[in-house]
């Protein structure tokens, strides 16, 4: 059942990206609209389809390469539903965020699908809350550079003077910077909380909190880099495109960590292992 | 009268910008006359509805009369001796437009697309207050009114469907799109006036318009800051104190008349860290350039100069170009369907004709059936035969006036004159001669034997 839902959450994500698409284009209200509460059907579904399997497995769907990938699409549009409500002026950021939600769900449905028992060194109080957390953090950095991206597309428009289509689609650049703010913001504490919790759980599990395992170190350059774009932005007044930049690599780290650590340099995170 | 085929034209005559120059406009346009055109053209017989528009770049006349070619003469005259001057001085400056043609030029110019500026959305204002004032003076009828809110529908939607309003087309505007896309939201920004100056000024108020909150006003001569610092509400300083306000700042226009930069690169982008990085957006619209080029590479600054603007100006006059020619397809749509409404308006006599004879026989024919009963009926029988026959007579007539209606388009006048035939409704032979009628309930009784 779980598996339904989840397939109807990634065709209707699908449909929510081709209604921003055309708005991108056209910038029609009614394709914002449409959009819109086509995307909060689908959050629904994938929702719902977490929640069955859940209740199917019997413990947190968190425990392999399908579960995390769909979890951290599911975060993804949280995360953007979150900042659409903050900023009614930046529609168009759904044009630049659905397409990752969709191409995470469609990446994880070609992994392995079925529940398998969970590992005995899974089975702790720490599973939900670090992996969920972890997840979600992921999700906002995943925003913070699709609004770096927009950012520099429209800073680069104003600053050549070639104002084309991009400059009349794109939203402001405060409020791109503004954005770019927010989800780190929110992501930076949460990706902290995540490494501490993990660090507990490793501790308990191991008997160490720290053992230079790949994925730490990675977190943790994730962590400096965000820790550093986020001191830059309070203490200096950081913003535009430097901050958009330092976003994106911030944002290369993850993408390594993520996709790259977690599948072929073996450790704790390895999702490969846990089923092979 | 006779065929039933009066018909009621459409002219427009006028002069705008392209036409004719400004002194000849204005002196057709009624101003400082004490005298409404309107009463003055309603006053022409032959002219049945009259609309009168007069803007700075335009003056026209809308007319309907059945005599198109006396009603264009007649106003021509009526119009240049209200104003004092020879119909052959401004004669060769007229365009003139008949029936479908007036229909596609009203529309184009509440569209924006016939005014100098493409697309600019005054025209569409004033054509509606010169509605407004007809309608008042009750010189508009079922042409004019049909045919001004259909050019109201069609400007407004030309304007949702196409780009033809979209985009700045004015440096002042332009300016002004810009730092929306900066900061977003105006409100609460502030912004200073280096210098002064038409363009400037102009700039100026836009912004205070967006939300601006503040205007600081720097010159050479304060007391000129201080007069410009009065009309806007701001805050006039001295071009010795700029820098120390360039850290609050977050727009500045300039436009002195110095001989070289009032501001270089250095001297901005030393601001920017105690500015803590907030943007700044440098319009400078002085020639010879007040402000150093360079600052444009300074990260989170963003300065256009009037040949930028004007770039993006024309730019964007190349977009509304583009857009045009779409509004120009949903022009020609929305004339063919007015064109088909004034067509069907043409067999209306013949409907009304047709309508009031038929009503005029069952009334008739109603009152002597009543006349012979021998009892007199109640009201509410009476009621009820009334209904009955109308309903009849409706029924009966609903389906050659649907036909008339809709072959109209193809068959023209045939439909018209053979309407009228069949029902006689030019009365050319007398209604009691009614041999047909004992024909037709021969027929009838025929199939009984």
């Amino acid at each position: 059942m779980n598996l339904f839902f989840f397939k109807l959450a990634l065709i209707v994500y699908a449909i929510a990206t081709v209604g921003y698409f055309v708005y991108l284009y056209t910038l029609k209200k009614e394709a914002a609209k449409g959009a819109y509460y086509t995307l909060l059907l689908g959050f629904a579904f994938h929702s719902l389809s977490i929640i069955l399997r859940w209740v199917e497995a019997g413990h947190p769907p968190l425990t392999n390469l399908f579960e995390a990938t769909s979890f951290l699409s599911w975060g993804l549009v949280l995360g953007y539903l979150i900042i659409d409500r903050r900023f009614k002026q930046a529609k168009t950021l759904g044009a630049f965020v659905l397409p990752v939600a969709t191409i995470l769900l469609v990446y994880s449905s070609f992994c392995p699908k079925e529940i398998l028992p969970l590992p005995p060194v899974l089975k702790s109080f720490w599973l939900p809350i670090h992996a969920a957390i972890s997840l979600v953090s992921y999700g906002f950095f995943i925003l913070a550079a699709a609004s770096g991206v927009m950012y520099l597309i429209q800073e680069r428009q104003i600053k050549k003077k070639k104002l084309g289509g991009w400059f009349k689609r794109l939203p402001s650049l405060e409020v791109l910077d503004r954005i770019n703010e927010l989800s780190l913001k929110i992501g930076f504490p949460l990706l902290t909380v995540g490494i501490i919790t993990g660090a507990v759980w490793a501790e308990e599990a191991w008997g160490s909190y720290w053992s230079w395992d790949p994925k730490e170190t990675w977190s943790l350059i994730m962590w400096l880099i965000y820790a550093a774009l986020l001191h830059e932005r309070l203490a200096v007044g950081w913003r535009g495109r430097k901050a958009a930049w330092l976003s994106l690599v911030g944002f290369m780290a993850w993408l390594i960590s993520f996709f790259i650590v977690n599948l072929y340099v073996p450790g704790a995170h390895t999702y490969v292992e846990w089923h092979g | 009268m006779s065929n039933g085929t009066v018909k009621d034209h459409l002219i427009l005559i006028g002069l705008n910008h392209r036409t004719a120059p400004v002194e000849v406009r204005e002196k057709l346009s009624f101003a400082g006359r004490d005298l409404d055109p309107l009463n003055l053209f309603l006053a022409i017989p032959v002219v049945r509805e009259v609309l009168f528009l007069s803007t700075c770049n335009r003056v026209e006349l809308l007319l309907v009369s059945r005599e198109p070619e006396t009603a264009v003469e007649l106003s021509k005259k009526a119009w240049g001796e209200a104003n004092d001057i020879e119909v052959s001085l401004f004669e060769k400056h007229l365009y003139y437009f008949r029936n479908e043609e007036a229909v596609r030029h009203l529309f184009r110019v509440a569209a924006g697309l016939d005014s100098m500026v493409l697309g600019e959305p005054q025209i569409l204002g004033q054509l509606k207050e010169a509605y407004r004032r007809a309608a008042e003076r009750r010189a508009t009828g079922v042409i004019l009114n049909r045919l001004l809110h259909k050019a109201f529908s069609v400007a407004k939607r030309i304007r949702s469907e196409t780009g033809i309003g979209s985009h700045a087309v004015s440096v002042s505007y332009a300016a002004v799109e810009l730092a929306k896309k900066i900061f977003g939201n105006l409100s609460g920004k502030q912004a200073m006036l280096i210098g002064a100056g038409e363009m400037a000024e102009l700039a100026a108020q836009h912004l205070l318009n967006q939300g601006v909150s503040k205007l600081i006003v720097a010159n050479r001569t304060l007391s000129r800051a201080i007069e410009l610092a009065k009309q806007f509400r701001g805050e006039a300083i001295s071009l010795e104190e700029i820098e120390d306000y360039l850290l609050k700042v977050d727009i500045v226009i300039s436009s002195t008349g110095a001989p070289h930069y009032v501001l270089s690169a250095a001297q901005i982008k030393k601001l920017m860290r105690p500015r803590k990085m907030r943007p700044i957006f440098f319009i400078d619209i002085a020639v010879p350039r007040d402000i150093d080029p360079e600052a444009n590479e300074i990260e989170n600054v963003f300065l256009y100069d009037i040949d930028d603007l004007k770039a993006v100006v024309e730019e964007n006059l190349a977009y509304r170009r583009k857009e045009a020619l779409r509004a120009e397809r949903i022009i020609e749509e929305e004339v063919l369907k007015f064109k088909a409404w004034l067509e069907q308006l043409k067999v209306y006599p013949t409907i009304v004709a047709l309508r009031r004879k038929a009503e005029e026989i069952r009334r008739r024919e109603l009152e002597k059936t009543l006349a012979h009963l021998k009892t007199k009926l109640p009201p509410e029988d009476r009621e009820a035969l009334e209904v009955m026959t109308k309903s009849l007579v409706n029924k009966l007539l609903h389906d050659p006036i649907i036909y008339l209606k809709n072959r109209y388009h193809r068959d023209g006048q045939q439909v018209v004159d053979f309407t009228r035939k069949v029902f006689n409704l030019d009365g050319e032979a007398p209604l009691e001669a009614s041999p047909p009628e004992s024909i037709i309930t021969e027929l009838e009784k025929a199939p009984k034997h």
